[in-house]
């Protein structure tokens, strides 16, 4: 107090009683912002974050640690669903086509077009619960329930097919576990006649709306090479006005033959890679998603759905290193085998987990009430970052 | 570049640093490098004209049993589009890797999780603290040779 007195000695007036320093605020673990689990150490002055550090590890799982205990490479798969549980379609379809990989399985057209359905299919439910959620951290209540009110349609979808709504055990190593009902085709084709509607009915409730502009232009702005330094991807690199999605970059599957867009964050209502922009990525690739569903729906070849499983997974002793392009990002599988039926070892690459390692980049000098907005933006889901 | 050209490259600029190169019959492309120059060798991956590998697309810890630790690089160029495999080998008496977070932003956590799981130290990492484990965990868990504790904090773990 002496030494604040005597700096300030010489200001006249009031302001000699004002006195600025640093306090540590603690987010979470128990906050409605944090999308579950994350504690937030906030360094700030006044309202104005200096620093940001995350501490995670509340829902660590050992996923790692239990794939190497399993005693085949099939067992993988219920647990991977639940790294990032609102998108395991996206979880599943990774680790199938790494294994296939690694054994030089072709499975069957069919197989291959349902996959992308379901993903495509998981992308939307991803998103609708991103940008429902996110609306509710900024204060906007509606547009949550409608985004749940959709995302319910296509659960139904997934229920009908494999009795689960959120946690599927679907996409085996060479196929499926069951085949799709016979009216799938003609099921997906109407929710994607449902839905187009919707998005246009978000954007009039939500992404126009100028409280949501003015809360979300312009801050938390990540450029593009910082985006790539820190491997960010998904919306978060797109957001950034990068031109990235495996699906197009690095092909898997059958998405060579399907058509859709990469929509890019242009910087639309303010600067290129904020808020906004990472947030109407994901509201285009629903639309993209669309399209994609009803391609392959259009497109669904006839076949058996099994008859590529093998009867035993034994790879060959070796490694693979596998990304796909889920809802949240680059999900990468790195797998070693040993020549025995289980794996040596399994490490995920989370783009959970590497997007959230951006956020003290994005935050510092924003506001508090923005540090919310922005970690939103990122959609994370501690699932998956900590495994 | 095929991998052949960057390792060509690479042997090239670096010498003795390049221990092994497996490049063909394999998955994924792969070159072992010594782990004190890992770092100066990622530089050079990230900044040569012809190299430009921009994104560190996953760093892992391996445990290969018989006291041998590792870590694998996978490293890609969005702008060259090809990919190449790093690794390094070290003992688990002196498990040291130069840590290269200065030259890819998102090896920080990364590497804080290898050292959290395996006990990997990465020299020259400003912030090398555990990530998913709490502070005061014993032990590093993914290590073939982990035996769960009895006790965590005086507590009896159930099983």
């Amino acid at each position: 107090m002496e030494e604040t007195l005597t700096q300030s000695a010489g200001v006249p007036g009031f302001a000699r009683a004002l006195k600025s320093e640093e306090i540590v605020i603690n987010m979470g673990p128990q906050h409605p912002s944090t999308h579950g689990v994350l504690r937030l150490s906030v360094i700030a002055d006044g309202e104005v974050v200096v620093d940001v550090i995350p501490h995670m590890g509340y829902l660590h799982r050992c996923f790692e640690k239990h794939c190497e205990h399993m005693t085949n490479y099939q067992q993988v798969i219920p647990y991977a669903d639940r790294m990032d549980y609102v998108a395991a379609m996206s979880n599943e379809f990774g680790f199938v086509v790494a294994m296939e990989k690694m054994l030089k399985i072709t499975v069957p057209e069919r197989v291959e077009y349902i996959r992308v359905i379901m993903a495509e299919f998981s992308r939307i439910v991803s998103h609708l619960i991103a940008i429902g959620t996110y609306g509710l951290d900024i204060g906007a209540f509606t547009p949550f329930l409608y985004c749940m009110r959709d995302r319910e349609r296509v659960l139904d979808i997934f229920e009908q097919t494999c009795g689960a709504r959120l946690l599927y055990n679907y996409m085996w190593v060479g196929g499926l576990s069951h085949d799709v009902q016979p009216n799938f085709a003609e099921r997906s084709k109407d929710f994607c006649t449902y839905f187009r509607p919707k998005i246009k009915e978000l954007n009039d409730l939500l992404s126009y709306n100028k409280i949501f502009i003015e809360r979300t232009a312009n801050v938390g702005v990540l450029p593009a090479d910082v985006a790539i330094n820190y491997a960010c991807s998904g919306p978060v690199l797109r957001g950034s006005g990068v031109k990235w999605d495996l699906r197009k970059n690095d092909p898997y599957s059958v998405y060579s033959a399907l058509e859709f867009e990469i929509p890019v964050g242009t910087g639309a209502m303010g600067k290129v890679g904020d808020c906004w922009d990472r947030y109407m990525v994901r509201v285009r690739e629903m639309e993209q998603s669309v399209n994609i569903i009803e391609q392959a729906a259009a497109k669904l070849p006839a076949g058996d759905v099994q008859s590529a499983i093998p009867k035993r997974i034994r790879p060959d002793a070796g490694d693979v290193y596998v990304r796909t392009e889920t809802p949240k990002g680059e999900l990468g599988y790195y797998i070693i085998a040993d020549g025995s039926a289980s794996p040596f070892r399994v490490k995920v690459k989370s783009p959970c987990f590497v997007n959230l390692s951006a956020l003290p980049a994005i935050s510092r000098g924003a506001m508090i009430s923005d540090l919310v907005a922005i970690l939103g933006s990122v959609d994370i889901v501690l699932g998956e970052v900590d495994r | 570049m095929i991998p052949q050209e960057i390792s060509e490259t690479l042997k090239a600029r670096f010498g003795e640093a390049i221990l092994e190169a497996k490049l063909e019959g394999v998955l994924n492309p792969s070159i072992r490098v010594a782990p004190e120059r890992v770092q100066d060798i990622a530089l050079f991956l990230r900044d040569d004209d012809h190299l430009l590998f921009d994104v560190l697309m996953c760093l892992s810890g391996v445990d290969y049993t018989a006291g041998k630790l590792g870590v694998v690089y996978h490293l890609d160029s969005m702008k060259r589009s090809h990919k190449i495999t790093l690794k390094v080998e070290v003992t688990c008496d002196n498990p040291r890797v130069a840590s290269v977070q200065s030259v890819w932003r998102t090896a920080n956590w990364h590497e804080r999780e290898a050292y959290d799981l395996f006990g990997i130290v990465f020299d020259g990492h400003p912030d090398l603290r555990r990530i998913l484990l709490p502070d005061d965990w014993e032990g590093h868990p993914l290590r073939k040779d982990y035996r769960v504790p009895e006790f965590y904090n005086g507590m009896k773990v159930p099983y």
